[in-house]
Order: C-alpha cells, then sequence, then structure tokens
C-alpha cells in the first residue's frame, strides 16, 4: 500500500461524501420543486443570497436554491428533544443506522472510467470488491434495523407500527431484489461492479445494447428477461427505499409520521438524509446494473486510457443519470397513490417473486440456447 | 330498495397488470410539469409580502379584536367583562374602572381601566364580538400581527383604539332620556 493508493482514496472517499451529501440536499429542494410544478404551485422560490443585508438593492433568489441551507440550520439549531418515555440507547442508535449503509454502499459504485494521473492509474471507485452486488444488498439490508429500532425504542403507537410495517415490507422486497438480480450476474458472468460497467462500456448497455458484441442476436433476445429484471429491481428499490408507492412506514395520513414520529431536530434530519441517499444509491445501483454506469451510450469516449477531462466527462455522465433516475423517483411519488397494505404483500410475494424466480430460469434457457 | 348492489367492475388483463394506469397517471402529472416548465400554467399564486389581497377582504372577516370609540371620543366599553367571560383562549384580560361621579356621562358608571388583548392567545373566533352588550369590540380586517417579543404582542387600550377606531351610531347609554 504506497502513499498514492493511500492519498487518493482519502480524496475519493471525502469528494465522493461531500457530493451524496449535496445531491441529498439539492433532492430535498428538487422534491418540493418538481412536486410544485406537478401541482400547478410555485415551491421554495425565496431563500437566495439575502443581498439587502450589505446594501444591494434586491435579494438574490436563485430560484431559492439555498433553501436546503436554511433548512440544515433549523435542524442544527432546533432543540433536540428526548421524550421521557424512549429507550434511549437505542433511540440514539436508530438514525445513525439508517443513514450509514446508505453512505457505506456508495463505495463500491464505480463513478467514472480510471484516471491516469502522471504515471498512476486511479480507477475511478473506492473500493473495488469483487462481491459489488452482495455487499450492496448485504449492507442495504441492515438499514432495516435503524428503521425497526427507531419504531421501537420510541415507546408509542405511530411509531411502532411504522416499524413494524417496514420490517415486514423490507424483509418481502429484499427477496424479489436479490433474485431479480440474479439473471443480470448470469449474463454478466461477473460480480465486480467495475468490470460490469466496462464490458458494458464496449458491448453495449444491458438495455441498449446497440454496439460491440451487444449487436448479437443473443443479447437482443435477452432484452426480454432484462426488462422483467429491471422492472422488477426498480419496483423493490422503490419498496426498499420507502418511496412513495410503498411508503408505508411513514404514511402522514395514517401513522402520522410513522417510524421517526418521536424525533426532532438533527435525529429527524439524519432520517430524512438516509432515506435520500439511500435513494440516490439505489439509482446509482439501477444506473450501473442496466443503464451502462459511467459510459456514454453508442461507444463514444468509448477508450479506457484516457486524459483526466476524459475520466471527469464520465463522472459527469455517472451523475447524469443518477439525477434524472432521482427525478423519476420524484415523479412517480408525485403521480402514484400509496398501495394497501395488503395489496403490498401480495404485489411482494405473491406477483414479484414468482416473477422473478420464472425470470431466472428464462434467461438460463436463453443463454442455454445461445451459448451451447 | 335501501341498498343498492354495487357490481365490482370486471377488469381485463391489461387493466390488472397496473402498469398501463401507472403510466397513463405518470403522463397526466409530466404534462402539467412541462406546462409549468413552460410557463403556460395559469398563475394563481400570490406572492405574498408583494402582492396582497386586503382590498378584496369581505365585510365578515375576523382580523384582530379592536375596541371602538363613537364619533366624540367616548368609550363604548363599559367593562362588563362578558368578553373575558367568553373568551375561549383566555385571551381578554379587563380591569374595571369607575367613571367619577362629577362627569357628564357619570350614568354610565364604569369604563375599562385597563383592557388587554393577547394576541398570541386569540384565535379570531369572534365570540366578544358576538357577546359585546354595547357593541364596543369589533372584529377588524389587520391579520398580520406579529412582534418580536411576548409583550408586544399584547394589544393595550390604547393599541385597542388605535386599531377599532370610531364607529359612528346610537348607543342608549348616552341617551339622556334614558
Amino acid at each position: 500500500m504506497d502513499w498514492f493508493f493511500t492519498l487518493s482514496t482519502a480524496v475519493k472517499v471525502v469528494l465522493s461524501i461531500v457530493t451524496l451529501l449535496t445531491i441529498v440536499a439539492l433532492a430535498s429542494y428538487a422534491e418540493r420543486r418538481v412536486s410544485a410544478i406537478i401541482q400547478d404551485r410555485v415551491g421554495p422560490n425565496r431563500v437566495g443570497v439575502p443581498l439587502t443585508l450589505f446594501g444591494a438593492k434586491k435579494d438574490w433568489a436563485f430560484f431559492g436554491l439555498l433553501q436546503p441551507l436554511a433548512d440544515g440550520l433549523k435542524f442544527i439549531l432546533k432543540e433536540d428533544f428526548v421524550p421521557a418515555h424512549v429507550k434511549k440507547f437505542y433511540f440514539w442508535l436508530a438514525p445513525a443506522l439508517t443513514m450509514i449503509p446508505a453512505l457505506l454502499t456508495f463505495a463500491v459504485i464505480p463513478f467514472g472510467s480510471t484516471m491516469v494521473v502522471g504515471e498512476h492509474t486511479v480507477p475511478m471507485v473506492i473500493a473495488n470488491l469483487n462481491v459489488g452486488p452482495l455487499f450492496i444488498l448485504a449492507i442495504s439490508s441492515l438499514s432495516v434495523y435503524g428503521i425497526v429500532l427507531a419504531g421501537w425504542s420510541s415507546n408509542s403507537k405511530y411509531p411502532f407500527l411504522g416499524g413494524v410495517r417496514s420490517s415486514s415490507q423490507m424483509i418481502s422486497y429484499e427477496i424479489s431484489l436479490g433474485l431479480s438480480l440474479v439473471p443480470v450476474l448470469m449474463v454478466f458472468g461477473e460480480l465486480n461492479l467495475s468490470k460490469i460497467v466496462d464490458y458494458q462500456n464496449h458491448n453495449g448497455w444491458l438495455l441498449l445494447p446497440a454496439w460491440g458484441e451487444g449487436l448479437s442476436v443473443e443479447r437482443w433476445v435477452l432484452m426480454i428477461p432484462m426488462l422483467i429484471s429491471f422492472l422488477i429491481f426498480t419496483i423493490s428499490v422503490f419498496a426498499e427505499t420507502n418511496r412513495m408507492p410503498f411508503d408505508l412506514p411513514e404514511c402522514e395520513t395514517e401513522l402520522v409520521a410513522g417510524y421517526h414520529t418521536e424525533y426532532s431536530s438533527m435525529k429527524f434530519a439524519l432520517f430524512f438524509m438516509g432515506e435520500y441517499a439511500a435513494m440516490v444509491v439505489g439509482s446509482g445501483i439501477i444506473v450501473t446494473l442496466y443503464l451502462g454506469g459511467w459510459s456514454l451510450p453508442f461507444g463514444l469516449l468509448q477508450n479506457d486510457e484516457g486524459s483526466i477531462w476524459k475520466s471527469l466527462a464520465h463522472v459527469g455522465c455517472f451523475l447524469t443519470k443518477v439525477v434524472a433516475w432521482i427525478i423519476f423517483f420524484m415523479w412517480v411519488r408525485w403521480t402514484l397513490p400509496r398501495f394497501r397494505y395488503d395489496q403490498l404483500m401480495r404485489l411482494g410475494w405473491v406477483w414479484l417473486f414468482e416473477i422473478a424466480l420464472a425470470n431466472v430460469f428464462l434467461t438460463a434457457v436463453i443463454i442455454m440456447i445461445f451459448r451451447k | 330498495m335501501a341498498t343498492i348492489t354495487v357490481k365490482r367492475p370486471k377488469l381485463s388483463f391489461v387493466e390488472k397488470l397496473y402498469l398501463p394506469a401507472i403510466f397513463k397517471g405518470l403522463k397526466i402529472t409530466a404534462g402539467h410539469a412541462i406546462r409549468a416548465l413552460k410557463g403556460s400554467t395559469p398563475d394563481k399564486t400570490m406572492q405574498y409580502p408583494e402582492q396582497k389581497w386586503d382590498h378584496e377582504l369581505p365585510e365578515h372577516y375576523r382580523g384582530a379584536p379592536a375596541l371602538v370609540t363613537d364619533e366624540h371620543g367616548r368609550e363604548r366599553c363599559v367593562s362588563c367583562q362578558l368578553c373575558e367571560f367568553i373568551c375561549p383562549p383566555r385571551a381578554i384580560t379587563i380591569i374595571p374602572g369607575e367613571i367619577p361621579a362629577n362627569d357628564q356621562w357619570a350614568k354610565v358608571e364604569k369604563a375599562p381601566r385597563e383592557f388587554k388583548i393577547d394576541m398570541i392567545r386569540c384565535i379570531y373566533c369572534g365570540m366578544c364580538e358576538e357577546v359585546c352588550p354595547e357593541q364596543a369590540i369589533f372584529l377588524r380586517k389587520d391579520y398580520a400581527i406579529t412582534g418580536t417579543t411576548r409583550a408586544e404582542m399584547v394589544h393595550d387600550k390604547t393599541r385597542l383604539y388605535e386599531i377599532g377606531g370610531v364607529r359612528e351610531g346610537l348607543v342608549n347609554k348616552w341617551n339622556e332620556l334614558k
């Protein structure tokens, strides 16, 4: 382990956490603006640079983009109230347990092509693990503990109901989440996310096999199981991140605020940020597995060996795709009503689970026919 | 028959899939979003501090409660304390005072020495106006009552008369024949 590796990894860790938290902050602003334009409203458009304080004629509102800053300041300055009836240790532990897994999973997602700095090469991924998807599934399933502990330690009925709901929901959808991944891994024959993205860079994205080896009949026939797998995976990610059609753990209309009813100030903010960070990471995984990660479509800027600029362009491409997915998440949230609880369970266990299972066999048969 | 049996609609296979309906919904919301981004959504939102609705407030608008004087500057309130008793959030505090015997209107007997309305507590229900036998307290159209301290939010007598202003009309207590 030489000094360059340590230094570059430290830089990558800091930069990716800063970027992740910035995206989370902006997402909380974007959520309100997206909901506003969908519902023909205006949304937060005031908080900006208060130039009038420094003697200027007008404030610089800048579409209210500084709203997250004001929100963050509010959360920090608010009283951190802990009700007397909670189980203190777990009550304090729960917010961290929701935030940390979301940040951890980001470590294995490749966000750019290998950067060449002088004589060194820097892979644009924090941890180049050979078991990327497994690591993600393992760590992201930890976040259920945060929610369950929050619901249980709050020691009151609404958080309890939210915690119970979320534990059953997340465990149910983890099955279809994992199973829908199996066909993808069968096609790639690879568990290293960096290599998966590299393969898609040269041979067409999984859902857009339009260049390289992707133009073969096999890949186009495989589109059918891949589309099914993509659909199930996306739906399961919605359920795992507690987003709208599946947001029963929070469920404002029934459970006040669900598992974080008793939380206030920065502890509540951690839940909030954890939810958005999970959303960012979920979008990152979808993009990495199905939509070619950092690679540009149709083999543009394909070569691995490149300047810093090319690598940065790839990072930009990755971020663009992730942001597009986050906006899609929001679009869905402000379109669909919430599922009823039995519908949710039925969708998970009767439909998604079975279809994902059948999909594994379908993929196997197609691969067997073509690679005989 | 009072009971109407509603038949559940039979859904086709495509309808049971949910997905077409979801895409239809997404199309509708995207349509609204695109219209909003193009700026062709009718502008219904008022930018509050710059744009106000004050001139369109209806006659019966219930704003801040205030005391009124008559056209000669006489206090209508006789400090009967009915408003203090009826006030649901107990926002009103009255200390009654006596009108001295040498006063021209000594027969009215009482006037408020102090009259305070705590605007942090007030719920703008209008009970005080309704209960007042002398028509001395009215809900005005002021709605943006703000202050930086709790003490600032308590309206005393001078402030209440300032908001209330003058109201004309016959009040029996000043009729010398009665």
